[in-house]
């Protein structure tokens, strides 16, 4: 086992880092998040120069070739800026779509165009009822005279509000919550019978609510036979999702620490302070957790056993999900006042991890998954 | 020993409970049931009504309003108020100036203020903490200098609760720059609409404005606005932090956020199973109402404890109190973001003020964020919990 990198992925390190560092203090970010899609057309067409929007797609279909461990190091950079472009929406969750459900016509057609940064998608799954249930689909699609039609509601579509293309769940048979019947399909967001309606999510990314009435759509893969990849393409989006949590984490524990270095309190800096100190070191051992479970979760998001995948993805989310709340809260708390407060970075991250704690399953949900699954280790 | 309450006890908690339930305005009970802020105008209608009934500062002297109840009474007062949603007399007011001016300030004061303070004629805000002196408040240097029948004061006050609404505020202030820090600070009353004075104000991470930072700037201070003797200030400040010793652990807040939370998880669904009916969430609710019900007999312990206890002395005990109530408090704020899960994500400050559109999510979604984020402010203000355990450390165990 080698946990270091190899070399041209320690140059995409560098390369990605050293982008958000000079493209996303907080002041950047703030003015960014003043633009009405809320994040920055330029540094989107930079990160397609930078061959990053197409870094997970092969190279023979106008990508970089890059597996989850690359996915990771790009993850991760965003989690430490906050960066608000929708990468996460675009690249991992609609490009993992396309990936393992597109025929390679609809590959070459839309794989380039995502990575050259002129196509912007989103993944319109999640509805009203369903909770964390990813087979809850009642959106329904319908077939006549070789068309299909889409007719529905979906939910809290991160990204979706902008986006140019959608890709959308929906029930072709099957009853309600039967993983079985669901189909993907791609649908056009400017087509008569879509609407959508906009919003900020606590973290000040934005998603929408989108309703389809009787929509032209084109199925993506078989359709009724979509819920193994959908639940794959989540499993590969939780790794992602762990990388950016562990970046989000490094960055609040970082900025904690220089806190207690310079906060001055009774005389001295508060870091002196050996409860204090005790705090920052558990927040430590919680990240540390958490960056172990996030290499786990991208050594297993490829895993061709759907069980084992699951398993270990629940895992990584249990453990991202419990270090990330303890990290948080503590980051506040060592803060004092000031970490309560909007004009201190301090509290974005707090807020970002909370969405993530929340995203595709919040660490009960997946502990109840593992436990049903007997947990990890053989008995 | 006798664990239980006497029959008069009980007939008094009677009484307010139907009082807070039944003749309290309804329309601003649900709205703090909501998890909605109060306006101004809410609040002050609330004081009044309560302090029409002689039931705003029942804690006072008699003279000032109070009713001479027994320790027990009070207790009954504030968890019969808390748990029907009734918001509290202003803290500011009714807690800490009143009690101040009420033992430590002259005739003249207590006339002029006391009335006015415990019917919400003047809101009060309290300036103590600064940028520099947050737990180590006795640093504060916001000064305040003699020049003939005034102080000038000049500095800085911070995390100032509500100081938008406030029409005066009651400041520690520097006096003798020379004296150690604990004996050189006064107990000023000053007017909000005095020239000099800038309220800025401060967002807080759930996109709310409470607190602000005033700034004052040569501001004229009439000599007669001091409290008590000058340069005595932290005593008196001593006094109003160790004045709050049992509604600090808001035992009847975090009940009735637990009989909400029920309610909600009994409306919301996963799959073809309630919230409520969650093995896991039920649990870990379960948990926290035997935390909840174990700190309810410390704070009996506590409030029958008062009796012997001196007057006006931190009872190191209320420590234990604050630690534990703040985190059953936070506590209840992540049982609600379990219910609504996912739909804690969209951000819509528009339940404060009433739905345009409709809601993303259930309406009952829109708060539970913002309470989650806010309520991390509980372990951090009136003395951290860090500097609670402090107390505890010295005062109780001796270390
Ligand atoms: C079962 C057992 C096996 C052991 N085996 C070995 C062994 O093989 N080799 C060996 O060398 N020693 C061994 N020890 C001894 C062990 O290293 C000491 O017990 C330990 O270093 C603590 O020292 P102490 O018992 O003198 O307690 P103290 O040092 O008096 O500590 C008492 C308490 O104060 C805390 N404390 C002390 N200093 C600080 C500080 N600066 N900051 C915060 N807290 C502090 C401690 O954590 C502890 O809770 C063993 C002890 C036990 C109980
Ligand atoms: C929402 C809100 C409302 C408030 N309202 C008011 C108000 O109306 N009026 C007012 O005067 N003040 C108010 N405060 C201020 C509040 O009382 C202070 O925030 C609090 O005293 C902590 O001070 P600080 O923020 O400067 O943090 P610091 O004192 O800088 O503390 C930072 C961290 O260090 C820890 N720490 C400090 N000293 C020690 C020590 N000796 N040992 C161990 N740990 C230590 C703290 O616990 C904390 O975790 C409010 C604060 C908030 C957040």
């Amino acid at each position: 086992m080698d946990f270091d990198l190899s070399e041209e992925q320690s140059l995409l390190k560098d390369s990605v880092e050293k982008l958000v560092a000079q493209h996303y203090d907080f002041e950047q970010r703030k003015k960014y998040l003043q633009t009405p899609q809320g994040w920055s057309p330029d540094l989107w067409a930079r990160y397609a120069e930078m061959g990053l929007l197409g870094l997970p797609f092969a190279e023979a279909e106008g990508g970089f070739g890059g597996g989850a461990v690359e996915t990771m190091i790009v993850m991760e950079a965003f989690g430490r800026g906050l960066v608000l472009e929708p990468y996460f929406a675009t690249v991992v969750l609609a490009g993992g779509l396309l990936r393992h459900a597109a025929s390679s016509a609809q590959r070459a057609e839309l794989l380039p165009a995502i990575a050259s940064g002129t196509l912007r998608m989103a993944f319109a799954h999640s509805e009203r009822q369903a909770r964390y249930d990813l087979a809850d689909v009642t959106t329904s699609a319908r077939e006549s005279a070789g068309s299909w039609r889409i007719t529905g509601e979906k939910s809290l579509v991160l990204a979706g509000e902008h986006a140019d293309r959608l890709i959308v769940s929906a029930r072709v048979a099957g009853a309600a919550r039967a993983q079985d019947g669901i189909g993907l399909f791609l649908v056009d967001a400017g087509a008569a019978g879509v609407s959508r309606r906009g919003y900020a999510l606590q973290d000040a990314t934005r998603a929408a609510e989108i309703s389809f009435s009787d929509v032209p759509a084109t199925p993506l893969g078989a359709p009724g036979k979509a819920f193994p990849v959908i639940a794959r393409v989540v499993d590969e989006a939780l790794a992602a999702l762990a990388a950016e949590a562990v970046g989000v984490m490094a960055a609040m524990h970082e900025v904690t620490l220089d806190y207690l270095r310079t906060r001055k309190q009774f005389g001295r800096a508060i870091g002196q302070f050996q409860v204090l100190q005790h705090r920052a070191v558990d927040m430590l051992v919680a990240i540390e957790q958490a960056r172990s479970m996030a290499f786990f979760a991208t050594m297993m998001a490829n895993e061709a056993d759907a069980t084992e995948r699951r398993r270990a993805l629940a895992a990584a989310k249990i453990q991202i999900g419990r270090s990330g709340h303890k990290v948080g809260q503590e980051a506040i708390q060592l803060h004092g006042g000031i970490g309560m407060t909007m004009e201190y970075k301090v509290g974005h991250y707090f807020k970002r991890m909370t969405m993530i704690e929340l995203l595709f399953g919040d660490a009960d949900h997946h502990l109840a998954e593992l436990a049903a699954m007997g947990g990890l280790i053989a008995g | 020993m006798d664990l239980a309450f006497t029959k008069e006890e009980i007939a008094f908690r009677d009484e307010m409970r139907h009082f807070f339930r039944n003749e309290f305005p309804e329309a601003i009970r649900r709205k703090a049931s909501e998890g909605r802020h109060l306006s101004r105008e809410e609040m002050v209608t609330a004081q009044r009504f309560l302090n029409a009934r002689g039931l705003a500062v029942p804690h006072w002297p008699q003279a000032w309003g109070g009713r001479d109840w027994s320790s027990i009474q009070t207790y009954f007062y504030q968890d019969e108020m808390q748990q029907a949603n009734v918001p509290s007399p202003l803290p500011f007011n009714v807690s800490m100036v009143g009690p101040v001016i009420a033992t430590f300030g002259n005739e003249r004061q207590k006339h002029e203020f006391l009335p006015q303070i415990a019917n919400l004629d003047i809101w009060f805000c309290q300036g103590f903490s600064e940028p520099g002196s947050g737990s180590d408040l006795a640093s504060l240097r916001t000064s305040a200098k003699r020049d003939g029948d005034h102080y000038l004061v000049n500095g800085q006050k911070t995390w100032t609760t509500l100081a938008q609404y406030a029409d005066w505020i009651f400041c520690l202030v520097r006096t003798d720059p020379a004296a150690k820090p604990q004996e050189g600070i006064s107990f000023l009353l000053i007017d909000m609409k005095s020239p000099g004075i800038t309220v800025r104000p401060i967002q807080t991470i759930d996109g709310g404005h409470e607190v602000n930072e005033v700034f004052f700037d040569d501001v004229k201070v009439p000599l007669e606005n001091l409290v008590g003797q000058e340069n005595k200030g932290w005593d008196y400040a001593k006094f109003l932090l160790g004045n709050e010793r049992t509604g600090i652990a808001r035992v009847g807040t975090s009940k009735e956020r637990i009989r909400r939370i029920k309610e909600l998880a009994a409306l919301e669904r996963s799959g073809d199973q309630r919230v409520i009916d969650n093995p896991r969430f039920r649990e870990k609710l379960a948990a926290v109402e035997v935390e909840l019900k174990a700190l309810e007999l410390t704070q009996l312990r506590v409030v029958a404890n008062e009796r012997r206890a001196q007057h006006g002395k931190p009872d190191p005990a209320s420590s234990i109190l604050k630690i534990k109530g703040s985190e059953i408090q936070q506590a209840t704020t992540e049982l609600l973001m379990d219910v609504v899960g996912p739909y804690a994500m969209p951000y819509q400050p528009q339940f404060e003020e009433g739905w345009n559109e409709p809601p993303i999510g259930p309406d009952y979604a829109a708060p539970a964020a913002p309470t989650y984020f806010n309520w991390r402010k509980i372990s951090i203000y009136g003395g951290s919990n860090e500097i609670q355990r402090n107390i505890i450390a010295k005062a109780i165990l001796g270390l």
